[in-house]
């Protein structure tokens, strides 16, 4: 076989929020085990396109390199995906890449992903463990429940779910599968349980949880393997019958 | 219920989905089919539905209310989705993708179908009886249409009930989903086998 000496890509650019993307084509020498990032710094370090002119470094996010994070998420031919976890060599060529649409761009590859971090603040996607004084230490959580409930706590918020989602577009409010899985987290820790009722209502707020319409790419797409169709499932038992406790019942604590 | 007025009527839609209007299709298709036992039959049999005490009440408030209601909120569900198939093309985003389509052709079809019979029958300009549908379906247009019509129908109650098992959260993990997807195929064979046979009866008479 060959050895291959260049790899192209095929960006889709943008200058800012407001403006036009247009595509742009960049050729860079190739080198063996390279992922997708790898081409990204390669090009901000000689920024001249396929037709030899003078252009600007692309941007894109990174920060963990290794899958953890989930800043790095892009279109790449075709499906979101981290690209720092995208090796060169398993990818057809052209590579194309382009930023995530669920998201407004804020240039080139770099996505705004602070619908996420607002989903969170939403269904209140923290336990609150502060007092004035040494609460001591909280209850113990049974092992087996750890076990499903860290599959969970392994979500970067990357934005691949939100991405796939038919639901969570411009014209829908949809909170989106990653904030609904974070709810059941953190409802089942022994701690955080104490303030479940506060998350579900987070959930039943306008563009909660009511807008699943069970296409599940959800749980097809993330890199992390979430149960995200499991998650909502339960979390529509939990909030239907918070819904009823809410209507009928006397106790609005829990 | 103020507050949460958005998770209050996605649930109450998919609730009318399947009561009262899926078991109202089903019924109506199964008392429809005793056309196959012959019009003597048929005609017993949807006489007896038009002489249930407070019919009209029961048509408004099981039937028209329901169905208008999850007819326009379906219209606004199908109206915010971005179809994505192409890209992601899993047996789900399909039936998710099939769900909103045959929501819509059920719609026309359904609008369609209440005029010409049952509007019909109300003015006056018809009587419900074996030889209306007979007159409407020898019309192979008219009879592919239905045969669309129903089977569309069929598919989204079946594929609903698929949906309203999750929203109401009762089959929550992989394996009862997958189960759930083996009952609703069945369910919608049969449903749509009871259907379009009675079709078949009133166009060809067989
Ligand atoms: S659930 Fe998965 S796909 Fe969605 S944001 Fe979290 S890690 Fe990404
Ligand atoms: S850089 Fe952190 S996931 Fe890619």
């Amino acid at each position: 076989m060959a050895e291959q000496s260049t790899v192209t890509f095929i960006i889709t650019r943008q200058g800012g929020p407001d403006s036009t993307p247009y595509e742009e084509t960049f050729e860079i020498p190739y080198r063996k085990n390279m992922n997708v990032i790898s081409g990204l710094m390669e090009i901000r370090q000689n920024p001249v396109n396929a037709k030899g002119e003078k252009s600007t470094p692309v941007m894109w996010d990174m920060n963990c390199l290794e899958e953890v994070c989930g800043a790095c998420s892009m279109v790449i031919n075709g499906t979101a995906r981290q690209s720092c976890a995208a090796l060169v060599d398993q990818l057809e060529q052209p590579i194309r890449l382009e930023p995530m649409s669920t998201f407004p761009v804020i240039r080139d590859l770099i996505v705004d992903r602070d619908r996420m971090f607002d989903a969170l603040k939403q269904v209140k996607a923290w336990i609150p463990i502060d007092g004035t004084h040494d609460l001591g230490p909280g209850p113990r959580m049974p092992e087996k429940k750890r076990q499903w409930a860290y599959e969970l706590s392994k979500c970067m918020t990357c934005g691949v779910c939100l991405e796939a989602c038919p639901n969570v577009n411009d014209k829908s409010n949809f909170i989106g599968p990653a904030a609904i899985s974070q709810a059941r987290l953190f409802n089942a820790h022994p701690t955080g349980e104490m303030n479940q009722s506060d998350r579900l209502n987070g959930l039943m707020e306008d563009g909660g949880i009511d807008g699943c319409g069970n296409s599940q790419n959800c749980v097809q797409v993330c890199p992390k393997g979430i149960p995200l169709t499991t998650s909502i499932a339960a979390m529509n038992r939990a909030t239907n019958i918070q819904a009823f406790k809410n209507f009928f019942g006397s106790d609005n604590a829990h | 219920m103020a507050e949460h007025r958005e998770f209050f009527y996605r649930r109450l839609h998919s609730l009318l989905g399947v009561v009262p209007i899926g078991l109202f299709m089903v019924q109506h298709l199964v008392i429809n089919h005793f056309a196959v036992y012959g019009e003597e039959s048929f005609n017993r049999a949807a006489g007896f539905m038009a002489g249930l005490p407070f019919v009209l009440l029961l048509e408004i408030f099981v039937i028209y209310l329901p169905i208008l209601f999850h007819a326009i909120l379906g219209v606004y569900i199908v109206f915010v989705a971005r179809n994505n198939t192409r890209t992601y093309g899993f047996f789900r985003n399909w039936m998710f993708r099939l769900q909103r389509i045959t929501g819509i052709v059920t719609l026309v079809f359904i609008a369609w179908h209440v005029w010409e019979t049952r509007v019909q029958i109300g003015l006056g300009n018809a009587d419900l009886d074996y030889s209306l549908m007979e007159g409407i379906l020898t019309n192979p247009f008219m009879f592919w249409f239905y045969v669309i019509g129903v089977v569309s129908a069929v598919f989204h109650f079946a594929n609903g009930l698929w949906s309203f098992l999750v929203s109401w959260g009762i089959t929550q993990s992989p394996k009862s989903q997958k189960i759930a997807t083996y009952a609703v195929i069945v369910v919608f064979f049969a449903v749509s086998y009871l259907g379009v046979r009675t079709l078949i009866q009133f166009a060809y008479g067989v």
